[in-house]
């Protein structure tokens, strides 16, 4: 039982914090937040110079084969700075897909443009109907020549509106919300049958609204066995819960630190507001918020492999919920504490809230995942019989 | 990072597990499991089936018989304990008292007391509240008077529990009067059956009386019962309360609660059905769950940083265990009350519940309300939850 880094990790989280430290300040995000496309191609570049958009996958495929762990640690960091680069996507969703299941040829397609900074991805799969649930699919696959055709429509998808190629989810048979019959289908951005409408998120993120036209896709673009991907959907959405519960820990550690600094040095009342015992105690409870968080995170990571689905979506399931608690804690407690320049825009305290609240919805909120977690059975058993 | 324990560490855990599982003695796990109150007997019986294990004192200094375990086995013990379920030793002797003697005692009070506490031959109480002196247990009154061989004790002490078991009681008492209130206390040892020492009962809302008022009047006790310097009592009541950190958050305890939940809720009905099936109900059963791990691994993350540290100074995230660990299991009471509905309205006299009355409703519903309101007392005693709030505020964020 150990919680501390190894040597390569520390170097890692340090030379993440160098770059974003040095590129990423308040008002230097902020004219990314205002450029066109939302992100920049620049610090893209930079993230790739690093490796770590190649993280997670293998030396082969241009990639420093990178754990959980080091998933984690670049997460936090993209917390803290508030990275609008579309990260988690590309390397730990679209690339995911790819890295777990794809094809030889489809890896070295793939993989090293985008650990090289080329190619930016996204997953496709909500729905206007689906809130949560993964496999509540309408989108439809047909079967045509030796491939697919795809039509439906995806929604709030992630970097949806400037990926180089999507990952879309399509039912190939059964009912809406049948867990058989799904199929996973990467998907030129500019192919004939593809229309985006881009938008940006609360957070600044961007995202769209992605429909789906008679698309024809090859054989060679099919993920997986066609029809069998609801596992396969489950095991990268959890990789996408155990990452976000990593940004998630550099939101909430933010929120705290920023409020305890704003509360030593804010004056009312002739004193530092952080004199009053109120304040004191409410700033110890969003840190003990965000220490739970933290905790849940580092099992969530350490879950990540894991191979029985049922215990990892259950974990996943308790962390996410975790984190959902903690973030509308911490957030709202970091506004109300820092009075009306919290409410600002001015204030990165404000940005690291809005993060929290659409953290707390991606993939699932707290509610939602506290239900899957009880009908999962939850972690202990009942007791047999009164001994 | 690793969060796996170690092969030798897992089979320690399989020693203990089987350990607890063949020696708890069948009606304490029964009544531990059921939310009754233990008797003297009881917790007796147990502390010297451990000290015939070598299990009586894990964490004394070896040559009193400690373990020598590491924290992480230390961790695994109690948890073990807890979830099997065992009764939690008697914290005076053990944990409180021994540990003191063992640090600042002399050789003949070590020799002679800390076997008796391992084997609990003597029954320890804490007589450190007073009811002027709470939180700010410096501000203290009772005082000790030193005249030739003899201390004179005059005072009292409040919320004393066990007083009414007890042999032993140890003592803050005042013996410098023109000192700062911290400067002027001294660590005093008394047998209980000394003339002049009043107990009276205290019923608590639960209807037990567990706690009590101990009277000083007149109380003649030898000078040598003095531990350490004179004075200096404050020093070592400070290194006693924050002897106490793994295990404070009692996760073990709260699983095995958890799990005597989902079994009740089984068994009660809601709608014609299940209360575990209760939407509902479910999902404030989960939310706990979620909760209580996410405090084991922030526990598990303390004692992993306590194996590393080289002082010995308390872990204020040890606080956070406290907070926790004490709202989750009020909470988990809360809950078990709850599962119960209108039979958790039956007695008014705790004593009553399963042992003079015969029981209403299921057999197992009398303990559960006066567990939960006894159980208010876990964010009040042991530095109440507020004052953990202030030690985080001034020691994690200097605030
Ligand atoms: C949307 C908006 C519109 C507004 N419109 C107007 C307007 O039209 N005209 C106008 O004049 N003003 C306006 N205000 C200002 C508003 O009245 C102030 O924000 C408010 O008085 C709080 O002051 P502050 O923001 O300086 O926070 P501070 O006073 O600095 O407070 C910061 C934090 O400390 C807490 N705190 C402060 N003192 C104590 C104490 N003694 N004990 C415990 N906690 C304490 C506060 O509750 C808060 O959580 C507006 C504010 C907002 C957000
Ligand atoms: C069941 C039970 C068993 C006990 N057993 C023993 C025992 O065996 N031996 C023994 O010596 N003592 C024992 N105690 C006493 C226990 O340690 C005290 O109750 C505790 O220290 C709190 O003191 P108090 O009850 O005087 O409350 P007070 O100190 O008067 O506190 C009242 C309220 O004010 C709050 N408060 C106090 N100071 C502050 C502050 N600075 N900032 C913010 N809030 C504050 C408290 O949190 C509490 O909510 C026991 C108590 C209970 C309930």
């Amino acid at each position: 039982m150990d919680f501390e880094f190894s040597e390569e990790q520390q170097l890692l989280k340090d030379s993440i914090e160098g770059l974003l430290g040095d590129k990423y300040g308040f008002e230097q995000r902020k004219k990314i937040l205002e450029s066109a496309d939302g992100w920049s191609r620049e610090i893209w570049k930079q993230f790739a110079e690093l490796g770590i958009l190649g993280l997670p996958f293998a030396e082969e495929h241009g990639g420093i084969g990178g754990g959980p762990v080091e998933t984690m640690i670049v997460m936090e960091t993209i917390g803290k700075a508030l990275v609008l680069e579309p990260y988690l996507p590309t390397v730990v969703l679209a690339g995911g897909f790819i890295r777990h299941f794809g094809t030889d040829a489809q890896k070295n397609k793939y993989l090293p443009q985008i650990a090289e900074g080329k190619i930016t991805g996204a997953f496709a799969h909500t729905e206007r109907q689906s809130r949560y649930d993964l496999f509540d699919v309408k989108t439809t696959a047909k079967a045509s020549g030796n491939g697919f055709t795809l039509d439906g429509a995806k929604s709030v998808v992630l970097n949806g509106d400037q990926a180089d190629f999507i990952i879309v989810t399509a039912r190939i048979s059964g009912n809406p919300r049948d867990k058989d019959g799904l199929g996973l289908f990467i998907v030129d951005a500019k192919a004939n049958g593809v229309s985006r409408r881009g938008y940006r998120t609360v957070d600044g993120l961007t995202a769209a609204e992605i429909q789906l036209s008679g698309v024809k896709v090859e054989a060679d673009a099919v993920i997986g066995k066609p029809g069998t991907a609801y596992p396969l959907i489950e095991q990268i959405v959890d990789d996408g819960i155990a990452a976000l519960c990593g940004e998630a820990v550099g939101v909430f550690s933010s929120l705290t630190e920023s409020t305890t600094d704003y509360l030593r040095t804010r004056k009312q009342f002739g004193v530092n507001i952080g004199s009053f015992q109120v304040l004191q105690h409410r700033n110890v409870e969003m840190l003990i918020a965000a220490e739970q968080a933290k905790s849940m995170t580092f099992l969530a990571t350490m879950m990540v492999n894991e191979t029985n689905a049922v215990e990892r979506r259950k974990t996943m399931a308790a962390a996410k919920t975790q984190i959902g608690r903690s973030a509308q804690f911490v957030g709202e407690q970091a506004i109300q504490l820092h009075g009306g320049i919290g409410m600002t825009m001015e204030l990165k305290v404000g940005h690291w809230f809005k993060r929290a609240t659409a953290i707390d919805i991606q993939f699932g909120d707290a509610d939602y995942h506290l239900e899957q977690f009880g009908n999962m059975g939850g972690f202990e058993t009942a007791a047999q019989g009164k001994e | 990072m690793d969060l796996n324990f170690t092969k030798e560490e897992n089979a320690f855990r399989d020693e203990v597990r089987d350990f607890f599982r063949k020696n708890v003695p069948a009606d304490t796990k029964k009544k531990l499991i059921e939310g009754r109150k233990l008797d003297k007997a009881d917790i007796v019986n147990w502390q010297r089936i451990l000290n015939k294990k070598g299990w009586a004192v894990p964490n004394w200094p070896k040559e009193y018989g400690g373990t020598g375990w590491t924290a992480v086995q230390k961790y695994i013990f109690l948890e073990e304990l807890q979830r099997a379920p065992a009764p939690d030793p008697l914290p005076f002797g053990v944990s409180m008292v021994g540990p003191v003697i063992a640090a600042f005692g002399n050789e003949q009070q070590k020799k002679h007391f800390l076997p008796r506490i391992a084997n609990i031959d003597d029954w320890w109480c804490q007589g450190f509240s007073e009811p002027g002196a709470g939180s700010d247990l410096a501000g203290l009154s009772t005082k000790a008077v030193r005249e030739g061989d003899h201390w004179i004790i005059n005072g009292q002490k409040t919320w004393t529990t066990l007083a009414q078991y007890a042999d032993w009681i140890f003592v803050l008492a005042r013996t410098d009067f023109k000192a700062k209130k911290q400067e002027g206390i001294s660590f005093i040892l008394c047998d209980m059956k000394t003339p002049g020492i009043t107990v009276r009962p205290i019923q608590l809302i639960d209807g037990g009386k567990e706690v009590n008022e101990v009277f000083f009047d007149n109380v003649k006790v030898p000078y040598e019962n003095l531990v350490g310097q004179e004075n200096r009592g404050w020093d070592y009541a400070k290194f006693l309360l924050g002897n106490e950190r793994t295990g404070i958050a009692r996760v073990g305890i709260s699983k095995e609660r958890i799990r005597r939940l989902k079994e009740l809720a089984k068994l009660e009905l809601s709608g014609g059905k299940p209360m575990m099936e209760d939407p509902r109900f479910r999902a404030k059963i989960s939310q706990i769950e979620v909760e209580l791990k996410a405090l084991e691994m922030t526990q598990m993350r303390v004692v992993a940083a306590e194996g590393k540290r080289r002082d010995n100074k308390p872990d204020p995230a040890s606080s956070i265990l406290k907070i926790k660990g004490s709202e989750i299991q009020q909470t988990i009471t809360d809950l078990l009350m709850e599962v119960v509905g209108p039979f958790a309205l039956p007695f008014a006299d705790e004593d009553d519940a399963g042992s003079n009355e015969l029981p209403v409703g299921p057999d197992y519903a009398g303990p559960l309300a006066p567990n939960y309101f006894n159980y208010r007392k876990v964010s009040i005693y042991g530095g109440s939850n507020e004052i953990q709030k202030n030690i985080i505020a001034k020691a994690i964020l200097g605030l």
